[in-house]
């Protein structure tokens, strides 16, 4: 068994240690979930948007959209999101000529589609839900006031959604930082778990080196509470 | 487009016949874990410090934590400390070289601590008046619980502990990481055998799909079922 | 004298309900109409329709002499012509709610210039020093920095007064606007609107009050199922009711 000055060093930032490959990580996964949750907001308030609209067929078309998402494995999704998302851009650009075919789609950008894609779905029921719980009257007077469509929805629905979306959109995004964990699957990202697959299969200390992952994780997870604690006392100002 | 509609076709035997093995990750893992969580929602809720303090940290590992780390740190992690110990003299090893129980322990986990945080809300959620009722016929404090706070618990949270199941259903997937064959894993190999990446992916979609939809409709006749008196009564 | 609001011929169905069967009114420059009747005469929905929270069937509104464009669908309900057209008209005709509906996201201050400055294009220091002088006018200026739900019920229907009168309209819609309230303050609400009424403003009012119609009330009108059957000053309608139905609602009322 190794003391404990010995697996302590192994997390040191000099040059035999991997604390400065895990901060590296820590930045990934974060920027990747960042990323991820931007682009979950917009189809989130797209699918909101379509499920609560009169068309017909832009309903059915998000509640094809979330029911696949949720009845899916993320891990599966995300694998064929991440490789068909490559193909349709790669595709897109075939029909600007010939000069595009050897383009490389950045995995990257890929990635966080596809992460955003997943991240929609639940986000579109998160949104539909807050704008549902408005209370009726309060979308009333802004007609009577002659407010138009947009206006409405900038000045009244939006912001009052936002307090009544806070709690599931919070959720989601510690979901989010979990979800990212997935994208060490795919092989060309340097997140937490990958630093941690790597730390762990180098120096033969797993349960060493995921627990450092996990410790890593919950880091991200306790900040992000804190900072959810603090916007839902800004946003909720007024209500209590 | 033809030659692809026929592979995919033909890889579906191959796939349905994971299917058993993502049930039983998906039963087992979640008889375990709701058990789990009754534990685990009762010393959430105690006055006594060593007893909620180690379950709301229980609780933040397991929700504040990706299944994925926790999957690997129990199987590459007890992968690292069991060979050497006494287990391997036992009849358990035979069933510990296979990613299979590793997983099922992962998934328990996690599912007790996420069904002990929603099983703990209801708890607090049981209507004051009834317990007091309990209290008034002169019921013992053990047997409120089980008589009373824990059956009504369970009747309150029984929707969102349908939904942690779909979850888990899908989270399954994730023992594919540690050579489980289950469907997603089986999906995998067949990636990895026939250089396909769409195929697989789409065939082991469809069936999670309908797995999924069955699952749901029976956890919901199930919800009925157990609610039935809490229905208004059938008139003549 | 000149028509602020002419209805004409109003219909509005509900599915197989019909609401109203062709309700006329018309409310010169200083008029207060009060409307009664009992619930479900369709009083509220009359309301509604004019700033076309609900869309009538058929029929039509003038306001300061200006007709609301309608298109009939086939189905047989209606559709404004011209949304534009149906903002501007509503930005002239103020309502005031049963439930308040104060936006709970703004401040009493931020809810009086809201509309004002995003509907009317008001500058904003101008919006603000106007609807400073309305709150104190009615009695709420100490509380322009609170949110609604920390108002009572009373100070909170006078604060959407106040953001009523901040759009100048030429009509005031009041729906119910003492019916939510706990009877105690009732009566500080209602002290407002009567100084509205003196003021000379055109009020349309949907009230149960009916002190408050005998007293401030220039004309009355009695609804019932949907259509007018009595209408005509305090003491004809109220003094002298002719119809039976307005006896009875009136003698059930009055205890």
């Amino acid at each position: 068994m190794e003391t404990t000055s010995s697996l302590l060093a192994l997390m040191s930032f000099g040059h035999d240690g991997w604390g400065a490959r895990f901060l590296d990580g820590i930045v990934v996964t974060v920027e990747v979930s960042l990323s991820a949750y931007a682009v979950s907001l917009v189809f989130g308030l797209l699918g909101a948007g379509a499920k609560l609209s009169p068309y017909k067929w832009l309903r059915s078309i998000a509640d094809v959209y979330t029911t696949l998402v949720r009845a899916l494995p993320e891990l599966l999704l995300l694998l064929l999101v991440y490789y068909s998302g490559a193909d349709a851009i790669k595709f897109l650009l075939s029909f600007l000529g010939d000069d595009y075919e050897d383009v490389e789609v950045d995995p990257f950008a890929a990635a966080v589609m596809a992460l955003g894609f997943i991240g929609g779905a639940y986000m579109t029921e998160v949104m539909r839900g807050a704008i549902q719980s408005i209370p009726v009257g309060q979308i009333e007077a802004a007609k009577a006031c002659g407010m138009s469509p947009l206006l409405r929805v900038r000045r009244i629905i939006l912001p009052q959604m936002l307090r009544f979306a806070l709690p599931g959109m919070s959720n989601l995004w510690l979901n989010a930082t979990k979800d990212s964990s997935l994208i060490s699957v795919l092989g060309s990202f340097q997140d937490i778990l990958f630093m941690g697959y790597r730390a762990a299969s180098t120096t033969k200390h797993y349960s060493y080196f995921y627990t450092m992952t996990a410790l890593c994780f919950l880091i991200i997870t306790l900040v992000s509470m804190a900072g959810i604690r603090l916007l839902e006392a800004r946003v909720n100002r007024g209500y209590k | 487009m033809d030659e692809s509609l026929t592979f995919l076709l033909s890889i579906f035997p191959r796939l349905l016949a994971a299917v058993p093995l993502t049930l039983a990750l998906t039963a087992i893992s979640g008889v375990i874990g709701n058990a789990l969580a009754v534990p685990v929602a009762l010393a959430r809720l105690s006055p006594n410090p060593l007893l909620w303090m180690p379950s709301a940290f229980y609780i933040l590992l397991m929700r504040g934590t990706p299944l994925l780390v926790q999957t690997y740190l129990i199987y590459y992690g007890l992968g690292e400390i069991l060979p050497g110990s006494f287990i391997q003299q036992t009849f358990l090893w035979e069933y510990l070289k296979d990613g299979f129980w590793y997983a099922v322990f992962a998934f328990s986990l996690n599912t007790a601590g996420y069904t002990g945080e929603i099983l703990r809300g209801a708890m607090s959620a049981v209507p004051r008046g009834e317990i007091e009722a309990a209290k008034a016929y002169g019921m013992s404090s053990r047997q409120i619980l089980w008589r009373v706070t824990l059956p009504r618990a369970i009747q309150i949270c029984l929707p969102a502990m349908s939904g942690e199941t779909i979850l888990l259903l899908k989270a399954t997937s994730l023992a594919s990481l540690i050579t489980v064959w289950d469907v997603m894993g089986t999906a995998r190999q067949i990636q990895k055998e026939s250089y396909r990446i769409y195929e697989p992916l789409i065939a082991a979609g469809i069936i999670y799909i309908v797995t999924v939809f069955i699952l749901t409709r029976l956890l919901n006749w199930l919800e009925r079922r157990i609610n039935q008196h809490r229905a208004a009564p059938q008139s003549a | 004298m000149d028509t602020t609001l002419k209805v004409e011929d109003l219909h509005k169905r509900f599915g197989d309900a019909e609401v109203l069967k062709g309700v006329s009114l018309s409310a010169n420059t200083g008029d207060v109409i009060a409307m009664i009747g009992s619930s479900g005469s369709g009083k509220s929905t009359l309301l509604r329709c004019i700033n076309l929270l609900e869309t009538p069937n058929s029929g039509r509104v003038y306001v300061n002499g200006e007709l609301i464009r309608m298109k009939a669908m086939p189905d047989g309900t209606a559709k404004p012509e011209d949304q534009k057209q149906v903002e501007r008209i509503r930005s002239k005709l103020a309502m005031v709610f049963q439930n308040f509906n104060l936006w709970s996201h703004r401040t009493i201050l931020e809810n009086v210039i809201e509309a004002p400055v995003h509907v009317l294009g008001v500058p904003k220091k101008e919006a603000i020093e106007k609807a400073e002088a309305l709150l104190a006018k009615v009695g709420i200026a100490d509380k322009r920095n609170f949110y609604p739900n920390h108002l009572s019920g009373g100070q909170q229907q006078r604060a959407a007064i106040a953001r009523a009168l901040a759009m100048d309209p030429s009509v005031l819609l009041f729906d119910e606007p003492t019916s939510a309230l706990d009877p105690e303050l009732v009566g500080e609400v209602l002290q407002v609107m009567r100084k509205l009424a003196e003021e000379g403003r055109t009020m349309l009012v949907v009230t149960h009050e009916m002190g408050f119609a005998r007293d401030v009330a220039s004309q009355i009108v009695f609804l019932h199922k949907g259509q007018i059957e009595e209408q005509g000053t305090p003491s004809e309608v109220i003094g002298h009711p002719k119809s039976e139905r307005l006896k009875q609602f009136l003698s059930s009322t009055r205890h």
